[in-house]
């Protein structure tokens, strides 16, 4: 089986996807790594649904206490030239108003309508936590859920339906996996890119739902992000 | 003259009773009014209604408030996160009232409650488990769910700056909640890090005017859970 991208790659991949001036809110896990990763030369907004905007990953010399500016998962992080501030309610308005451009969030599951299931386990003991996915999920005008293509026990994310309690009902626009890039269209999942090693009948017995290969896909490449 | 400004933390969370339902400003322990929070614990209340982002992550503010059996009940969005010892121990326990509410609706709930209205529709949650009973409504052929407004018998924040009428600044991301819940309770009370003179504030950067404030308690540093 062909390798697929590391988290870091997959955050590095969507970040290209991203156009000049769009207002970007990121969930916690995997999301928050775009912001690492976001591609240079282009002004891009990032939303933290803590009220702010304009955040860049954390500069040690930027003076700013570490408890006074967090991302959503509460890591420090800095503020761009131009970043503004405000308070909670404010800050779901952007959201739940369709004024953010794209929400990037993890996913347990991911339905081919576009259904998204990532906010609670059942038979967990441990309690449920929503957050803002729900919010997200219903006001951003575009979802791009990230996740790996399948689950630690090699169950599929990508299903007919979800059998996990929804996050959001036809949410998810586009899907960024460790193996392919797939849009959610009304003619069912489409695939635009895929590892180029992968055929499609392998990376379909690794998904629940049925997918079609886009006329003109591409190859799914990133380069080595592994620290040297 | 007016004059908000108590001596101490003990000061200024006098008169709040048991069964109380108290909104607490913070994401994370980023905003979060620890100092009022323990001296609200130390009171040993019972039967409090915790309306905040979370439940703590430590063993002061809101973590300890949960410790103290002070809370019946916690309302918020994210419960769970590194050392949120006290809450996970007492739903293993079964003996804390959990509602989860998405974030966005805690904050326009209680934004709601501070302006006058009882309840709103709200696309969030629609088609999810967290919206079963509760009224569905079509508008623009999209599904709504109707939420309630919180209204706090007290809101305990954290602010940067105050003056002795409660104008209140927040430095950066730890204004969240705060100016929120400084909206939607019958008594405000706010832990600054700095009181200044009258007329010292901006009136272009005051967030919180100081008509939602009503007592104010400077505590420079203030505890941290580290």
């Amino acid at each position: 089986m062909a390798d697929g991208l590391t988290r870091n790659q997959m955050a590095w991949r969507l970040g290209r996807d991203i156009a000049e001036g769009s207002y970007v809110n990121l969930g916690v896990g995997i999301p928050l790594l775009v912001l690492d990763h976001a591609p240079g030369g282009r002004e891009i907004i990032f939303h933290s649904e803590n009220g702010v905007l304009g955040m860049k990953p954390k500069d040690e010399t930027d003076g700013i206490l570490p408890d006074d500016l967090t991302n959503a998962g509460k890591q420090p992080v800095s503020l761009v030239p131009g970043a503004a501030m405000f308070h909670h309610a404010d800050s779901f308005i952007m959201i739940r108003g369709g004024h953010v451009d794209i929400a990037v969030l993890g996913a347990y599951q991911v339905a081919e309508n576009g259904d998204l299931a990532n906010w609670r386990l059942p038979g967990s003991p441990t309690a449920p936590a929503v957050g803002g996915a729900m919010d997200l999920a219903a006001g951003a005008r575009n979802v791009w859920a990230i996740c790996e293509h399948t689950g630690r026990d090699g169950a599929p994310k990508i299903v007919r339906e979800c059998t996990l309690p929804l996050t959001g009902p036809g949410s998810v626009n586009r899907i960024y996996t460790d193996l392919a890039i797939i849009d959610v269209t009304p003619d069912g999942l489409v695939v635009r890119e895929k590892i180029e090693t992968l055929s499609l009948e392998d990376l379909q017995a690794l998904s629940g739902a049925p997918l079609t290969l886009a006329n003109g896909w591409r190859p799914l490449e990133a380069p080595d992000l592994t620290p040297h | 003259m007016i004059d908000k400004q108590c001596k101490s933390a003990a000061e200024a969370v006098e008169g709040i009773g048991d069964g109380a339902v108290i909104l607490v400003g913070g994401f994370g322990q980023t905003g979060e009014p620890m100092d009022l929070l323990d001296a609200i614990a130390a009171r040993g209340l019972k039967d409090l209604t915790i309306v905040a982002n979370g439940g703590g992550s430590g063993e002061h503010g809101i973590g300890r408030l949960l410790a103290g059996g002070c809370v019946r009940k916690l309302v918020c969005s994210f419960p769970r996160v590194p050392g949120s010892v006290a809450f996970e121990e007492l739903y293993e326990q079964r003996a804390i009232e959990l509602e989860i509410v998405p974030q966005g609706t805690i904050a326009e709930r209680v934004r709601a409650g501070g302006a006058g209205i009882p309840a709103f529709y709200v696309p969030t949650g629609a088609g999810t488990e967290l919206a079963d009973g509760k009224e569905h409504r079509e508008f623009e052929g999209r599904t709504f769910v109707m939420e309630h407004a919180i209204k706090g018998d007290v809101a305990v924040i954290k602010a940067d700056r105050a003056d002795r009428w409660g104008n209140l600044t927040y430095r950066l991301s730890a204004r969240n909640f705060n100016p929120v819940m400084a909206m939607g309770a019958g008594l405000t009370i706010a832990q600054v890090e700095k009181c200044v003179p009258l007329g010292e504030m901006d009136p272009e950067t005051i967030v919180t005017p100081s008509i939602f404030v009503d007592r104010v308690v400077e505590i420079p540093g203030g505890v941290s859970n580290g």
